[in-house]
């Protein structure tokens, strides 16, 4: 039977791997994408807890952490193209001279 | 049944986001993290939260994903961002680690002692219908913040991505954006 605990250790593991691709990416691209992964892993805990609680309050926190990750997608986004325009790479290192 | 299913996406997920995570290719990764993110639907469906899923489905699959296809129009993907790694071990390790960490705290408390339903789902009600209940009153104000959030990021995208739209890069000579760059960083 399937219960809360094979849910969170999925969502750890999904944590895990978006976590790693967050460390191991260099192109800015890919690392919006592992972030991504890291705040799907949320939700998936969250809405197993709010079902084996019958409580809503955990799937409201992740409608929430939806709009978040959406607005955050879009201004990240315009801050990538703005970025790529005066720099012609999404290379992270370039970042660090912090020299616009 | 539920067993089945619940292995079947729990292991196409993580394969799929494995390979969002390792894949070179840009392409790769954002299909396999659309796809993925389709079967995490699934697992929401699994949980009841039929509403929850079906916002998945249509904000991150539809809105989401969309966005970073037109994203990538901008970019010059052809050309990968060479990822120069020390160590690939030490980078799993530290991942693995620090993740489990975040987990053991998080669940520390749950597991400690039994909670309460602060909001119990309504038992005479589809899930969408006891959703709608509890957003537009215990959560009306989170609710409408969230909307503001939303717009102040429609703003901050519009004006940030359309900044110089006229003089575009693929319009510009290969020359000409090298030279910019050159400028640029020096």
């Amino acid at each position: 039977m399937i219960g809360l605990g094979h849910y969170l250790i999925l969502s750890a593991i999904l944590f895990a791997i978006g976590l790693i691709g967050v460390v191991r990416r260099k192109n800015l691209l890919m690392l919006f994408f592992a972030t991504e992964i890291m705040l799907n892993a949320a939700n998936v805990a969250f809405a197993a807890i709010s079902n084996h609680y019958h409580d809503l309050g955990g799937q409201m926190f992740a409608f929430f952490v939806i709009a978040v990750a959406a607005s955050e997608v879009a201004v990240g986004l315009g801050l990538l193209i703005v970025l790529y325009k005066k720099q012609g790479t999404l290379d992270l290192d370039n970042l660090t001279r912090m020299k616009g | 049944m539920i067993t089945f299913a619940f292995y079947f996406f729990a292991i196409l997920i993580s394969i799929l986001f494995l390979i969002t995570v390792m894949s070179s290719n840009v392409l790769y990764a954002m299909t396999s993290l659309a796809a993925g993110m389709v079967l995490i639907s699934g697992l929401f469906f699994m949980l009841g939260a039929d509403f929850l899923g079906v916002v998945q489905l249509i904000v991150y699959v539809g809105a989401v994903m969309a966005l970073y296809s037109f994203a990538m129009m901008f970019f010059d993907t052809g050309k990968n961002v060479k990822e120069k790694n020390s160590s690939a071990l030490a980078v799993f390790v530290l991942g693995g680690a620090i993740a489990l960490l975040l987990v053991l705290i998080f669940a520390a408390p749950m597991i400690g002692h039994g909670q309460n339903a602060l909001h119990p789902a309504i038992i005479d009600a589809t899930n969408p219908q006891s959703v709608g209940m509890v957003l537009f009153t215990k959560y009306l104000v989170p609710f409408e913040v969230a909307a503001i959030m939303l717009l102040v990021a429609m703003v901050a995208g519009i004006i940030l991505a359309g900044k110089k739209m006229d003089q575009s890069l693929s319009t510009m000579d290969t020359t000409e954006v090298t030279e910019e760059s050159i400028r640029s960083t020096k």
